[in-house]
């Protein structure tokens, strides 16, 4: 029988962390997104599954935890909200130079600064185009429900893990807040230090005698070797771009102009949609369900059959440089947002296109 | 001839073999060699390669994992005990160690260093103070000594400024997850003895589950003190030692100081 | 069928738990539903609001300007959510503290003096209830055994004792309503 709930983005996300045999979270509570390690805490998982929960004393130090942690081979995570995740941001960049896999959640609110406590997406080139010092990219997933909240939990390890790689899990306030039906997946063991030992023998768990020591390190002092080691990466990445990127198209088939929308903007862009098209306008909604890679190749083939774009954002022009990019300059892009933690309504959507776009 | 006497039955001292063959890139009469070789040598002698995970700091000893031939993590400056916490959380049976000097310990990374003695996180922290910024040539530490002269502190350290030389050990022996605390030397053989004593009583009771045990380490910096090592080692016990005295400080979770 | 509902008032007046209960209500009903709080400072004895949306179909956007029905619980709330529910929408007050009633004509206006009626019978904490109560017998949204699940469904186990005097207070509730105006 399937496990219907009624949870938060944010309790949904902590509740699918121990049914995807996650051994670890690590985290420090910031608005708006506490509740996912309220929600942990509440659920003693290190009864449940053995997972280990930690409230840490700053972002700074709970994102070393994720990468000692990853650097074991576990399943770990953390989440934070747009302040959080600057100051994680130089771990982030070692973990993704040691090439270790985890989950960062982040909740974004309104920048820049300490901001507005309310929805956002103006984290978006942080998440994107690297965040941290150095040649990096993240996996990054834009959750538009609270049932992706908990499907891109067990998605983005198994990513993370086959790409040796962090994943960001790029969420907004009113996807952590909401309440929304989601069906809960089964739960999935975690890892036996055997199975760790076998699947990923490069994780520091004690040398045995039949190998060499494991060190977990971003350090190269020798230039050369380094600049290898970056286009190493290169090529990981140029690999996640040609099999990752994903997106939902919603009526494009028919449609004249396209909206480009992610997370709780793509679910205020389906009712302007629907507005729109009940006024005769023939417009569709594409999705990047990951923005990094970002679904360039689906963009660009709507681009030779569509009159125009718009993006629309919690942020000020951000997306709006990747479908930019897509679109090669073949038919015009347009751009609405609103930001410091204002959301806009799918009436303002309707009125920009009306007057931006048509 | 000195090829003839290297015989099995004339050998009285052999490398661990837990220090790898790796030529070690210290200066000589640094204690960070001594520090590495005492270290690994109680591990190996405790029989717990294959269940030791050790973390690297920032600073003079950021290789301490080329030489070391266990598992080890490489932290961001400052945030090993970050990452000690998460890895014994995470595998509680193993010996996790860290290895950090007086900038990573005691400035940039005090937060952690505190917030991990605080939890009483059951591992070994193992603090190398001398007393300088080694690594990045010769700047003023937490630990400097009043009046010391470094590169930027060339008209030596004024207190009324910078404020004073830190004791953190000291300071987190008065923690209650903290069960013992206690300040060394490598200068001397007999020293070297009473360190090993000392870590291995760490690994024992952090492997136990007693607490966080830290084990603070007096080490000369010649090349940054501008000294030749037997200078600095005369310096290092008229000076150093007279302000950072060695000891116990705590003991089995009891002040002894 | 979608019906999207602002409550409003302030903290503390079980407003996001009465969201909460519907929504989990509507759920029962194998109904799509979504409840999006307001949060921050505001919920710690400021006002509060929550938008619940219940619908046959998948609900688009949680985030809403425009309501069919505006339950309202204070003044600053009335101020706030009068000029947001659709012409020819519904909106309920208790018009304890409220000194200026809501003036629009082209909408359904009901009062429920919940307030007075939980302080007069010893029910302050079922207040809330009362209010919904009064909800359901305008727009009955949601069956009387899907209620049940659904207080069933969000109240912890612990409170399951409470629930007959949440559906006592929900009776009672659909009697305290009063239509107060007919939309134009």
């Amino acid at each position: 029988m399937e496990d219907l709930r009624l949870m938060k983005g944010n309790e949904a996300f902590a509740e699918a962390a121990i049914r995807a045999g996650c051994d670890g979270y690590f985290g420090y509570p910031i608005t708006p997104q506490s509740e996912v390690m309220e929600y942990l805490m509440k659920e003693r998982p290190e009864n449940r599954t053995g997972m280990v929960v930690l409230q840490a004393e700053s972002e700074v130090s709970s994102i070393n935890m994720v990468y000692a942690g990853a650097g074991c081979g576990k399943r770990v995570m953390t989440s934070t909200s747009s302040p959080g995740y600057s100051l994680m941001q130089e771990g982030i960049s070692y973990i993704a130079a040691a090439e270790l896999p985890c989950i960062v959640l982040n909740v974004v609110r309104g920048g820049p600064g300490l901001g507005t406590i309310q929805p956002s997406q103006s984290d978006y080139f942080q998440a994107t185009k690297g965040g941290g010092h150095g040649d990096y990219r993240l996996i990054v997933l834009a959750p538009s429900s609270v049932q992706e909240m908990s499907d891109f939990v067990s998605m983005g390890f198994d990513l993370a893990f086959k790409y040796r790689n962090p994943v960001l899990i790029l969420a907004d306030g009113v996807i952590g807040q909401t309440m929304e039906k989601v069906v809960l997946q089964p739960q999935r063991p975690r890892l036996t230090e055997e199975e760790i030992r076998k699947n990923t023998p490069w994780a520091t768990v004690g040398k045995s005698i039949d190998r060499e020591h494991n060190i977990v390190t971003s350090l190269d002092l020798q230039a050369a070797s380094q600049e290898k080691h970056v286009l190493h990466l290169q090529e990981k990445y140029r690999q996640i771009e040609a099999a990752e990127a994903r997106c939902e198209m919603i009526k494009c088939e028919d449609a004249e102009y396209v909206l480009v929308a992610y997370g709780s903007s793509a679910r205020i862009c389906q009712k302007a949609v629907d507005l729109l098209r009940a006024k005769g306008v023939k417009v569709g909604l594409l999705r990047p369900i990951t923005l990094w890679p970002f679904p360039s190749k689906e963009v660009k083939e709507l681009a030779t059959r569509v009159k125009g774009f718009m993006s629309v954002e919690m942020s000020l022009g951000q997306m709006v440089e990747d479908v930019k990019l897509a679109v090669e300059g073949k038919v015009k892009v347009e751009f609405f947002g609103r930001c410091g933690g204002i959301v806009p309504a799918p009436e303002e959507v309707v009125h920009a296109v009306e007057t931006k776009l048509l | 001839m000195s090829q003839n006497i290297c015989t099995p039955e004339n050998l009285v001292y052999k490398k661990t073999s837990l220090l790898t063959d790796k030529i070690m890139h210290y200066c000589p009469g640094c204690g960070h060699g001594t520090i590495h070789r005492a270290l690994m040598e109680v591990v190996d002698e405790m029989g717990l390669q294959d269940k030791t995970v050790g973390i690297a700091p920032v600073g003079c000893s950021v290789l301490a994992y080329d030489y070391m031939n266990i598992d080890m993590q490489e932290a961001a400056h400052g945030r090993a005990p970050a990452v000690a916490t998460a890895i014994k959380r995470l595998m509680p049976d193993k010996l996790v160690f860290t290895y950090q000097g007086d900038g990573d310990l005691a400035a940039i990374g005090t937060a952690e260093t505190i917030h991990c003695c605080n939890r009483g996180e059951n591992i070994l922290m193992v603090f190398v103070n001398n007393a300088i910024y080694g690594m990045t040539g010769g700047q003023m530490a937490p630990t400097t000594l009043e009046g010391m002269k470094t590169a930027t502190s060339p008209y030596g350290r004024d207190v009324n400024k910078v404020g004073w030389p830190l004791r953190i050990t000291e300071m987190v022996a008065q923690l209650n997850g903290v069960w013992s605390a206690s300040r060394h030397t490598v200068h001397t053989p007999a020293a070297v003895m009473k360190l090993k004593k000392a870590l291995k009583k760490g690994i024992e009771d952090s492997m136990a589950g007693k607490g966080t045990c830290f084990v603070e380490v007096c080490s000369s910096c010649n090349s940054g003190w501008k000294m030749t090592p037997v200078e600095a080692n005369k310096w290092m016990e008229e000076h150093v030692l007279e302000y950072f005295v060695p000891g116990d400080i705590k003991v089995d979770g009891k002040l002894v100081r | 069928m979608t019906e999207e509902i602002i409550i409003a008032g302030f903290g503390g007046q079980g407003v996001l738990s009465m969201g909460k209960i519907l929504a989990y209500s509507g759920v029962m009903e194998n109904k799509e539903v979504s409840w999006m709080p307001s949060y921050g400072p505001e919920m710690r004895g400021g006002t509060a609001n929550v938008t619940v949306i219940i619908s046959d179909e998948r609900i688009s956007s949680p985030v809403i300007t425009k309501y069919d029905t505006a339950i309202i619980l204070n003044q600053q709330s009335l101020d706030k959510f009068e000029s947001a529910v659709q012409p020819g929408g519904t909106l309920i007050y208790d018009p304890n503290g409220i000194t200026h009633k809501p003036t629009r004509k082209d909408i359904n206006i009901y009062t429920i003096e919940a307030n007075d009626a939980a302080n007069k019978m010893g029910m302050n904490k079922v207040f809330n209830m009362i209010v919904l109560g009064g909800f359901l017998k305008i727009k009955p949204l949601v069956q009387p055994e899907f209620i049940h699940k659904g207080l069933e469904k969000s109240l912890p186990a612990r409170h399951h004792n409470m629930i007959p005097e949440n559906e006592k207070a929900i009776e009672l509730g659909r009697t305290l309503i009063k239509q107060e105006q007919k939309a134009e």
